[in-house]
């Protein structure tokens, strides 16, 4: 439990660090987040936001605090069905917990206050008749560290399937199968499914993960940071995959790597100390930006 | 500076590692050697008297100390008990004319009065004498003596197997008649009395006949005497089925030496005490202290288990929770006589008299549960040892990464599922690790078990043939217990004392083995969920 309330404290302190070691730009911007005069989000959405035809998330003015300090402030966005979206920003800037939001995963922590709503296709998810468990089965995620269960290959993916009652050998067979297939992973596991899953490499167990998470058969993948732990050659399978992926999920991506943005994903979002600074198709976005914030930090000048 | 620390950590190492192999090597010498049998010397002294017996020790005479050379004695182990007296004998070594090893000199392992040294003369049945002289009496005696252990089997069975049935039958039917006694009468009642009566009656004379039969067998069996000369010349009269064993120890190769030995190992092992604990076996008390420590298992896994989860996955943490998890850590520290005593007012008389009273009416005044008996034993263990499972638990449960936990979560699994499913079992080689010290601690626990069961000398194992089989109600005997019995509080201290020495190291044993099994399991765990990328 302590170790919950010090990740709290790491994400304020974080910030703090950020707006003490960044140079003159970041301080600016810093005075700038405490804002007596800044626009209103609505004004920054219809500045900074892309037109969306077919939405399957619809985050409404949502903020978060843990325990006094505040890590999202006021974030609106529409995420596009079976797209690809990154939400990209410098450590700290909110995006992992704008991503633990879709799914209600902060409610684990203590002291989150958390205002505002998420719909998932139109329904809101902070609904308190709302079933969460049965949310987080149409939202699975992919975690920075991969963090296959201490089992075997087989009992991972069958993991989901298994809670929601499904117990018929041969029907977990041909799930645990698909997901495998679906995950590019099949052809180096098939014989390797009574192993334990920990006996994987690293790219192997991260796309693991997400074959454990599509075998609950998920409307939404979130993907918090799912390659930082991984090599250029395990990267660029998973990134593969997620382009796969897209065809049948609404992929939602956390990443600190721009060219990987850039690389994989429809939209993207640009957040900074809590606030969503800019939200664009990706290529307009990175080659493009409305915002000067955005530019600085695509161009690298800080983050 | 660094090399010095280095040698002062490699010799307090080096010093913990010569206590244990001084532990073992103290138990194996004394006790290990006890069984091998030893040679007999037929000592001829000054005074014209004449000594049979194993010299088990050595020493300088206390007032020839301060001499040139000392004069040395001698620690005699003479036996014959009921000719003589004192099993032991300090012979001066000044006073010894003639030693020699006679080959005809025999031990004779006795069901009553110890062992018997001397010669065997004769052999008969009844005023029959059957053979005469030392090598036509041993050789004869051998052959006997097969044919008297099926016998004794024979008797044995019957006096075990169907008196004891009948027995069991006889104090059923009381307590049903007292049963029906107690309870206020019905239509059916003298009906009911009735069939007893008829059932008792059966019983009896079934007894009777049974017994009769037991009777002449006991008279065929007790119809072979051996006469046996002792070194003084009187002569002992020893009915063959007393004979547990005879050896003749001057005579003997290796090979025969070695059988001698492992059938007195196999005895040790597997047979019942006699003679109040100083010979014989400590079959029960191997059993007893091996199921008290699986009952104390069943009992402390969940438990210890349940709280841990509930303290580490549920409740809020807080001062509560801290004060909560000082409290257990210091339960660990409770000297182990206050289980004991909580657990002879809880559970032996406040459980156990009510549960008398609910159930065994019939049987009162005479205590069922209301008494020390192997599952309050067990369960006072159980709460020593329920720290450590806690402690144990929780850090296991601590080791489990919280993102593992989410995973779960992420997937739609509740909380209790994942708990159940994912973090439990990966913490499952921490929480065996807690039962393990906790089955090693209660293996050696002694004092509690003294007030809430634990027995010199059980009438039963706790598990029979008789329904229900395993009862939880008995008292048993413990090795730890046992050790203490029969080095200290033995009519024959003197002679029990390597005794003491084989127990202790079996009790060793034991815990070893009971450990190696849990390690195993607890390994075999480990390499399932291997730990390297969590």
């Amino acid at each position: 439990m302590t170790d919950r309330t010090d990740g709290a404290k790491a994400v304020s302190n974080e910030d703090k660090v950020k707006v003490d070691l960044e140079a003159a730009p970041a301080r600016a911007i810093a005075s700038d987040s405490q804002r007596p005069a800044a626009p209103t989000p609505q004004d920054v959405a219809q500045v900074t936001s892309p037109a969306i035809a077919d939405p399957i998330l619809d985050v409404r003015s949502l903020s978060l605090w843990y325990g006094t300090s505040q890590a999202l402030n006021r974030v609106s966005l529409v995420i596009p069905s079976k797209r690809i979206t990154a939400f990209i920003g410098p450590s700290g800037c909110g995006k992992s917990t704008l991503l633990r939001c879709i799914n209600r995963l902060n409610d684990l922590i203590d002291e989150v206050r958390i205002e505002g709503d998420v719909r998932l296709e139109g329904r809101s998810i902070y609904d308190p008749s709302l079933d969460v468990n049965a949310l987080r089965k149409r939202i699975g995620m992919v975690f920075q560290k991969s963090n296959p269960f201490p089992k075997s290959v087989f009992e991972n993916v069958a993991y989901g399937p298994r809670i929601q009652g499904v117990n018929d050998r041969r029907r977990l067979e041909h799930i645990v199968e698909s997901s495998l297939r679906g995950a590019a992973l099949w052809d180096e596991v098939k014989d390797r499914l009574a192993d334990s899953a920990l006996e994987l490499s690293g790219g192997q167990q991260q796309r693991l993960c997400i074959a454990r998470a599509i075998a609950v058969e998920p409307e939404v993948i979130l993907l918090d940071e799912p390659c930082s732990a991984l090599d250029p050659i395990a990267t660029a399978k998973i990134e593969e995959l997620m382009m796969e992926l897209k065809e049948q999920y609404t992929l939602v991506v956390v990443t600190h790597n721009m060219q990987q943005a850039s690389r994989v994903s429809d939209y993207t979002a640009f957040l900074y100390l809590g606030e969503l600074v800019e939200y664009q198709e990706t290529e307009k976005l990175f080659i493009n930006p409305v915002k000067k914030q955005t530019e600085d930090y695509i161009t690298g000048r800080f983050g | 500076m660094g090399d010095g620390l280095t040698a002062l950590c490699g010799g307090a190492l080096g010093l913990n590692l010569l206590l244990v192999v001084a532990l073992l090597s103290v138990l194996i010498y004394n006790g290990v050697g006890y069984f091998w049998p030893r040679p007999v010397t037929r000592l001829e002294l000054a005074d014209g008297a004449v000594v049979l017996g194993e010299i088990l020790d050595r020493e300088p005479v206390f007032e020839s100390l301060d001499a040139g050379v000392p004069a040395m004695r001698i620690r005699v182990k003479v036996g014959n008990r009921d000719l003589g007296g004192a099993d032991f004998r300090w012979i001066d070594e000044r006073d010894i004319v003639s030693r020699s090893l006679p080959p005809q000199a025999v031990v004779l392992e006795r069901v009553e009065w110890g062992n018997l040294y001397g010669t065997m003369v004769e052999l008969r049945r009844g005023d029959e004498v059957l053979s005469t002289g030392p090598e036509e009496v041993w050789a004869s005696f051998r052959l006997l003596r097969e044919r008297k252990l099926d016998e004794i089997a024979v008797a044995r069975r019957l006096e075990r197997k169907e008196i004891g049935a009948v027995n069991h039958d006889m104090e059923r039917l009381r307590l049903e008649r007292k049963r029906l006694e107690v309870a206020p009468s019905s239509a059916e009642t003298p009906a009911a009395l009735r069939a007893i009566e008829v059932e008792q009656g059966r019983l009896e004379s079934r007894f009777e006949a049974l017994s009769q039969r037991l009777f002449d067998l006991r008279e065929d069996l007790l119809a072979e005497t051996l006469i046996v000369e002792a070194a003084d010349g009187t002569r002992a009269e020893v009915p063959m089925v007393e004979v547990v064993r005879a050896v003749r120890p001057n005579d003997l190769g290796t090979a025969q030496a070695s059988r001698v030995y492992l059938s007195r190992v196999w005895e040790f092992l597997s047979g019942e005490p006699r003679e109040s604990n100083t010979e014989g076996g400590i079959f029960p008390a191997i059993f007893g202290t091996v199921m008290m420590v699986f009952i104390m298992s069943f009992a402390v896994a969940p438990l210890g288990v349940l709280a841990a989860l509930y303290l580490r996955e549920y409740a809020k943490q807080g001062p509560v929770v801290r004060m909560v998890r000082i409290a257990v850590n210091n339960l660990a520290g409770v000297p182990s006589i206050v289980f004991g005593v909580f657990g002879l007012g809880f559970f032996v008389y406040l459980i156990g008299g009510t549960i008398d009273q609910v159930f065994y009416p019939e049987a009162l005044p005479t205590p069922t549960y209301g008494t020390g008996g192997i599952l309050w034993g067990s369960l006072t263990l159980a709460l020593l040892t329920v720290p450590v499972v806690i402690v144990a638990t929780e850090e296991g449960l601590a080791a489990v990464p919280r993102v593992v936990r989410e995973g779960s979560l992420a997937l739609g699994a509740t909380k209790f599922e994942t708990v159940w499913r994912v973090v439990v079992p990966a913490a499952a080689p921490g929480i065996l690790t807690g039962l393990i010290l906790a089955m090693a601690r209660a293996a050696g626990e002694v004092a509690p078990l003294m007030i809430v069961g634990m027995v010199k000398l059980a009438p039963a194992l706790p598990i029979d043939g008789y329904f229900p089989f395993v009862h939880f109600e008995r008292k048993f005997m413990h090795l730890g217990f046992h050790i203490y019995d029969v080095g200290f509080q033995s009519p024959n201290v003197e002679a029990t004392k390597p005794l003491v020495f084989a127990t202790a190291l079996l009790l060793v044993v034991v815990v070893t083995a009971m450990n190696v099994v849990a390690i195993a399991v607890r390994n075999r765990l480990r390499a399932k969920y291997a730990s390297s990328a969590v």
